[in-house]
């Protein structure tokens, strides 16, 4: 079952000299019931807009410039602000932010954090109740009870982070959208992270979960499947495995081939990164974005590129599979 | 065996008076070879930056020596013998977004940082200098010197910084972290630039890291630390296919991978 359906949507910015910024420029995408979606790419594809979209954030300057955004077959847009915000964020679709660190309030201890999220969507709850919910939440996810007396500060990255997305998931929300959730913490917090949401997905507190990230590797351990963004639309969308090791995408490829693991064979090869950055999405390129640092660029890729299927997999290449 | 350029011995830093202290670093001790690269891994909390910051004497050492070249350098504390010291170790921290002055041009960034030099270089010279080393990591001094910092990329402000550092002709760069704050896809070739450097001009780098890839794919050694201690040290290879102590053995069996998938 799809919970969350993306048509053609387009995100964009406003800049304060009017100019529009096409961070997402028409992206299809929906996520099942049960699954784990991971979105990868560079910095400036796209990727946080494409979460703010899905986490039904959008606040100027980033509007809705087409296409529709549908929780459990509502379009959300139409409906009015107040019932988007009560009854479907943190209820339906719920955020772990990008740097949790700074997502806590630092002079409030976090249980009254807590206990002011819950009384906003359940107006008669006591605190006394609030609190209750989230102290078996917190004996349930393993951690310790005593992070609700505590300020923010008191609480290491990896514990602050754990201690958010515990927070996000209080209201059992069917999707939680997680933004680079691991980037400032070791691997050690990484791996806890990442066990926290399977976690979540193995008891069924949330029903499917998005997770962005560049870090191939961490999407290979928690996602099912992956959709490879590059300059606001989608390169490629496909199981892990598939994306992983059969990139069909010249920029899936590059990136998986930018991936740094302690394993072997790492030493001997040299590891390339991708030349150049991603266009400026204030004047997309037309055709194929990726054309400008495409090792198998020619003439075809002046227009953009069509849509492939095979299976469960989608490119939008040319040439999909080329190879030196 | 190539010569030895830097000797820690029993290196200790205590944080703290009394009863409260925590020693961040706890007898530490580790040799570095001229023309080595060599990573120093942990966790965070584990030391590591503290040990970077000493060795780049930012922080005073409760105890224990650094030798360079044999000399001890923890014993003289003036300005002087600082200035000396920098220009033959350099450093290149994690977040190059906070390594710059953002109202100034790179040019003046740069232009700064050659002020430690023992004998001033003419305008000339000056110029010459910095058009060199942005040459050397990759970037282009035209179109690179006139710019301020945030018109660069992250890749590029981290490239920057390798040219600042490498301005001095340090013998010996200190990475902490140095491609934490960037991108996936553009690390690997910061780390390129950095490996090319030690073959061209056989500068010795330390990188401090949390990314066993990373300290995998750059070092010939690996030193791994846990709460302030040193607790496995030996070849790359060795260290990462074969690790002796059980920290060495959690840490790796933390690094997400691409050949082994958890069954959840």
């Amino acid at each position: 079952m799809e919970l969350l359906t993306l048509a053609d949507v387009k995100a964009y910015y406003r800049t304060p000299s009017g100019q529009i910024v096409r961070a997402v420029d028409g992206v299809t995408l929906s996520i099942n019931e049960g699954e784990v979606l991971g979105i990868a790419g560079e910095s400036g594809c796209g990727k946080t807009t494409l979460a703010q979209v899905l986490a039904l954030n959008m606040q100027p300057p980033l509007y809705l410039a087409g296409g529709e955004v549908l929780a459990d077959g509502v379009d959300v847009q139409k409906l009015p602000p107040e019932v988007k915000r009560r009854e479907y964020r943190g209820k339906y679709i719920s955020v772990v932010p990008q740097g949790a660190m700074s997502a806590l309030n630092p002079s409030l201890r976090i249980r009254q954090f807590v206990a002011d999220l819950m009384r906003e969507h359940y107006s008669d709850l006591t605190k006394r109740d609030a609190l209750d919910r989230a102290e078996q939440r917190l004996r349930a996810l393993d951690l310790p009870v005593r992070v609700l007396d505590a300020y923010p500060h008191q609480l290491s990255g990896g514990m602050k982070q754990r201690t958010v997305i515990a927070i996000s998931t209080l209201l059992d929300p069917k999707v939680l959208i997680c933004d680079e959730p691991t980037s400032a913490l070791d691997v050690s917090s990484q791996r806890s992270v990442l066990e926290l949401l399977r976690w979540l997905m193995k008891e069924k507190i949330i029903r499917s979960c998005v997770f962005v990230t560049h870090e191939l590797p961490l999407l290979y351990q928690i996602a099912d499947r992956v959709a490879v963004m590059y300059a606001g639309r989608i390169a490629e969308v496909g199981g892990a495995e598939e994306i992983i090791f059969r990139p069909q995408h010249p920029y899936s490829t590059a990136l998986v081939g930018a991936v740094l693991v302690p394993e072997k064979g790492m030493k001997e090869r040299r590891v390339e990164g991708i030349p150049g950055a991603p266009p400026d999405l204030r004047t997309p390129p037309t055709g194929c974005r990726f054309a400008a640092r495409c090792r198998f660029v020619d003439e075809q890729c002046k227009a953009d590129p069509v849509e492939r299927t095979s299976g469960t997999r989608q490119v939008w290449c040319w040439k999909p599979g080329a190879s030196a | 065996m190539s010569e030895t350029l830097i000797q820690v011995q029993n290196l200790s830093r205590l944080f703290g008076h009394g009863k409260g202290a925590v020693a961040a670093v706890n007898d530490v001790s580790f040799t570095i070879r001229r023309g080595q690269v060599i990573s120093l891994v942990g966790e965070s909390g584990s030391g590591k930056t503290t040990v970077a910051r000493m060795l780049l004497r930012l922080l005073e050492p409760t105890s224990g020596r650094i030798l360079v070249e044999g000399h001890d350098v923890t014993s003289k504390k003036n300005r002087e013998s600082h200035l000396a010291y920098w220009r033959k170790v350099q450093a290149v921290f994690q977040d190059p977004y906070a390594s710059f002055n953002a109202y100034f041009s790179i040019h003046t960034c740069l232009e700064r940082s050659l002020g430690i030099l023992e004998k001033p270089l003419s305008r000339d010279e000056k110029m010459a200098t910095m058009r060199h080393s942005l040459e050397m990591v990759g970037l282009n001094p035209n179109e690179t010197l006139h710019k301020k910092p945030f018109e660069l990329s992250g890749g590029q402000r981290q490239r920057v910084m390798i040219a600042r550092a490498l301005m001095v002709k340090p013998s010996f760069l200190v990475a902490d972290e140095p491609t934490s704050g960037i991108d996936a896809s553009t690390r690997a070739s910061v780390l390129n630039t950095l490996l090319d450097i030690n073959k061209k001009l056989g500068m010795t780098i330390m990188f401090i890291t949390h990314d066993l890839g990373l300290a995998y794919y750059t070092s010939e050694e690996i030193l791994v630390m846990s709460k302030g201690k040193l607790v496995e040290a030996g070849l790359a290879e060795q260290v990462v296919m074969d690790p002796q102590h059980e920290y060495t053995q959690r840490l790796l069996a933390d690094v997400p991978r691409l050949h082994s998938r958890p069954t959840a």
